[in-house]
Formats: C-alpha cells, structure tokens, sequence
C-alpha cells in the first residue's frame, strides 16, 4: 500500500537556520502516528510544511519531496491541500463568535451548503469530537465561553466539518487536564477509520497510549521510527532509549 | 529630609486626585457654560426654522442638514480608501521603507493644519476642477483630511487581531482574500469604528476646511453641487460678525450635544456588534 504522506529527504531551513534534515518518512493512511522529540527538534515546522502553512514566513527554504498520495503538496492548491490535511494548534484557538459559526467557518469557505445541510453537518463534526452533548443547548452563544477542554474539542471537529483525509495535531492537549485529554485521545483511536492521525507531541506517554507508529526527532534529524511497542520497548538507538526512558528530554 | 514611604504615596494619591478633578471641572464648566447660554434658545422653531437676516432670526435647519450631508459624505469617501489602504499596508506588504514611508506620510498628514487642507481643496476642487464652493468639494477635501485618522485606527486595529486566528482560517483552506474578509476585517471592527467616529467627529467641528471649500451660503444644499454652511461655521460667522450671540451658544449647544450623541450611538453600535463575539 502506498503511504498516505511521503517525506522523501526533507529538509527546510528558516531565516538560514537548518530545522530539518533529510527526514524520510512514511506514514499510512487510517493509522495514528505520533512524533516525539524534545524542544526544537523540528516537530512543529514539520507539520507546517506539509500543509505550507510556512510559507507564510519570509526566508523559508525547503528541499525534497512531501508527497500527499504521490502528488508533491507543492503541486496543490494551498486551499485544496489544507482542506484535505487539517491542523489542531497546541492552544485551542477559536474564532471569536458562536460555537456554530466556529464549525460552520470551513465549510461556509466553500459557500455551497444551505442552512439544512450546514446544521446536520455542524451536529455531525461535534459528535465526531464527543462534544455535541455538552454544546447543544449553546450552539449559538460564544465558543470563548467554553472550558479549554471544550475549546479543543471544538477545534477537533471544526477541522472534521471540511472532511479531511489527514489531521494533524501540534501537541492538542498541552494546556488540558487529563479528563480533557483522555476525552480527546479517545475521539482520536474512534475516528481512526476516517482519518490519518499525525500527532506532535512532547508527552511520551500520550505516544504510547494512542500511537500505532513513532517517530522520534532529536535536533531536526528523524532518528529512529517503528511501531509503537518497538519504540517503547526495544529501541535501536541509545538516543531513542534515552529520549523515552526520561535520561534526556 | 526623608519623607516616610507612606505619607509620600498618600501625597501621590491627592496629587493625581486634583489633577483628575481639575481636568473634569474644566470640562464641565465649558458645556455647563454653553449650555446655560445656549439651551434655552433651542425650541422647535430653532431648530427646525429658516435663517432670517442672516442668521440674527429664525432657525438653523440648514446648517444642520449642511453638517450631516459634509460628514456623511466625508466618511463615505474616506472609509473605504482608509481602510484599504490599511489592509494593504498590513496584509499585504512586508515591512519595508515603502510602507515606512507611507505610514510617516500618512501621520504627517494627520498634523497638517485643517486650514492648508482648506486650502488645497480651494485651490484644487473649487478652483482647478470646477466644482466651486460645494457640498461635493467640501466632502472631498473632509474626507482627506480625517483619512490619515482612519488609516491609522484602522491599521493598528487590524495588527491587532491575534496572527493564530489567521492561521486557523488558512488550514481550514480559507484563502487570503476569505481570511481577511471572514476573520481579520469582523474582528478589527470595534477599531476600525473607533477611527471613523473620530473622523466624524472631526468633519462635524471643522470650520476652516468648509468655509474654504463648501462656501457659507444659508440655503439648505439639495445636491452636491450646492453651497452650503455647517453649524461650526454657522457658529463661527454669527459670533465673529458679532450678529446673534445668543443663537451662536445656541447652535454650539447642538453641536457638543451631537457629537456627544455621535459618540453614544457609535458605543452602543460597537457593543451590539461585540456582544456576539464575547
């Protein structure tokens, strides 16, 4: 089977600091795979140029391939290619105004729905993110009014509402206590049949409970990846040992 | 001699409290002044009436008809030039010595006496494009005049808006033209208000720019092209000529109280409008 993200010796560099080098990666559809790493290993900007939302940044240099089911992601239109690989930031940001509007945003982008269709599919995003429960008597009042919990499991299904391919997540549940969390890994491991899951995250625990796969970076160099349990249990390189079993970090 | 840290912050404390109080005293005392001059004039046939021998008799209708039309017609022109240019100044280009430029260009033009622009549109619109004396000329120049406010107000109210709510409107593949449009522009609102009210409040005290540019004439203007005189320059001409005083308090009265009124309105405008976002 081909992989749903392809990162073929990738290597970017911003404002001539090298963040990345030569990343080769495979990552296949309907599973969740976790990126691991301490601070400033790239994982962040790794997310950011598969779906270019770097480029937004001046001085951005980038070499190799980041294929999208064998199409280079250069080749797509950016709206295009952020709709079919969507992306949840560490700190819940909704946009300021009600929960509906929030979900509704993406998909009033594209301005072909009507009010019947918008509504089923706001409901739809908002079960898919086991939020619907708590929100449906509010639909129509602030989204800041929710908990950060709920904030981020807004976020969650105003990405789903544009039905993407691939979601990707820089570290969601940084800032949230584990009920939050739990809720949100939980959401992750049930929506795994319709989406790729490719997660950022600094907690290494949080890899071990939800990932099929991890990939560890140290320093922009992808150092070691494997299934979850191998990573965990059996790692190849003393770096990756020392990285999981707390020595560094 | 060592003042103990106490007795200091108290003397601090009073200090600031007089200051505060002196600075409201002399603002009331200007509105109670004008008021105690000015109120009693304003009756229905005030403010409703034709001027009668130039202003010594009858009402003022006109002039404030004239005011309306040159503040409104000013704000129509200046909005979307200013906010424009705002958008493009932020959203558009990098910081670079061009957009420096232009914002030193534009601040330099918010201190520019009121009367060099009277000038200009004088020279320009009145004279070179033959518009003489005119509401049309008078909203133009007005509307130059209060640009650079806008500009500002609306720049810094759009820099404002937090760069992730950008980031969220991009991956949900919201286009720049969409993002700014759905996310910046609704939440850069309340500032982007903030400066048009200052620029109305700006139209609506002006005096010098209208008697260059739209003329003093006591007819009520009924299109673009027609003269006409504002309640400032009504104001201005009636105490100056020495022809009514009491009928100028009375019209300076009306003018604190609308632009007090501009001011009102605008507020609650912009609570309804951030009530949703809250």
């Amino acid at each position: 089977m081909a992989a749903k993200i392809a990162l073929r010796n990738l290597a970017v560099a911003v404002a001539g600091r090298q963040i990345l080098r030569d990343v080769s990666l495979d990552i296949e559809a309907n599973t969740i795979v976790s990126v691991i790493g301490p601070a400033h290993s790239g994982k962040t900007t790794l997310l950011r140029v598969i779906n270019r939302l770097i480029e937004t940044q001046p001085e951005f240099v980038r070499s190799g391939d980041v294929l999208l089911d064998d199409t280079e992601v250069r080749k797509l239109d950016t709206d295009v290619l952020r709709r079919r690989v969507g992306l949840i930031f560490a700190t819940p940001v909704p946009l300021p105004g009600t929960i509906f509007d929030n979900i509704a945003h993406g998909p009033r982008l594209q301005r072909h729905h009507r009010r019947r269709q918008l509504e089923d599919l706001v409901e739809r995003s908002l079960r898919a993110a086991a939020l619907w429960d708590e929100v449906k008597d509010r639909l129509h009042s602030s989204a800041l009014r929710l908990s950060g919990g709920q904030q981020q499991r807004l976020c969650i299904a105003r990405t789903i509402a544009v039905n993407p391919e691939v979601i990707m997540m820089d570290e969601p549940t940084s800032g949230l206590d584990p009920i939050s969390t739990a809720q949100i890994e939980s959401a992750m491991r049930e929506l795994k049949q319709r989406f790729t899951w490719l997660l950022v995250t600094n907690n290494v625990k949080q890899a071990a409970r939800v990932s099929d796969r991890v990939a560890f970076f140290l320093t922009g160099e992808l150092v070691e990846e494997g299934e979850a349990a191998q990573i965990f249990t059996r790692p190849k390189d003393k770096r990756t040992d020392d990285y999981v079993s707390g020595r560094i970090g | 001699m060592i003042i103990r840290p106490l007795v200091w912050q108290r003397a601090v404390l009073v200090f600031l409290a007089v200051m505060t109080l002196a600075t409201l005293v002399v603002l009331f005392f200007i509105i109670a002044f004008i008021a105690s001059k000015g109120a009693h004039v304003i009756t229905p046939e005030f403010l409703f009436g034709l001027p009668e021998r130039m202003g010594k008799e009858g009402g003022i209708l006109p002039t404030i008809i004239a005011t309306i039309y040159l503040a409104v017609l000013a704000v129509l022109i200046a909005t979307p030039l200013g906010v424009g240019s705002a958008v493009y100044l932020t959203e558009y280009t990098r910081e670079s010595i061009v957009t420096r430029v232009i914002r030193f260009g534009a601040d330099a033009l918010a201190g520019v006496p009121s009367i060099i622009f009277g000038l200009f549109g004088f020279i320009f619109f009145v004279i070179k494009l033959r518009m003489g004396w005119s509401v049309l000329a008078g909203g133009l120049t007005l509307a130059f005049m209060i640009l650079p406010i806008v500009i500002r107000t609306s720049e810094e109210a759009i820099r404002a808006v937090p760069h992730n709510l950008r980031e969220v409107s991009y991956s949900l593949g919201g286009a720049k033209s969409q993002t700014i449009m759905r996310v910046v522009l609704p939440n850069a609102l309340p500032g982007i208000l903030t400066g048009i009210i200052l620029g109305i409040g700006r139209s609506v005290a002006e005096t010098a720019v209208v008697i260059f540019t739209a003329g003093s004439s006591l007819l009520i203007p009924r299109s673009l092209f027609d003269p006409a005189r504002s309640m400032a320059v009504h104001f201005y001409i009636l105490a100056r000529e020495g022809l009514s005083m009491p009928r100028a308090y009375g019209t300076a009265f009306l003018l604190i109280i609308s632009i007090l009124a501009i001011n009102a309105v605008a507020y609650l405008l912009m609570y309804r409008l951030t009530r949703k976002m809250r």
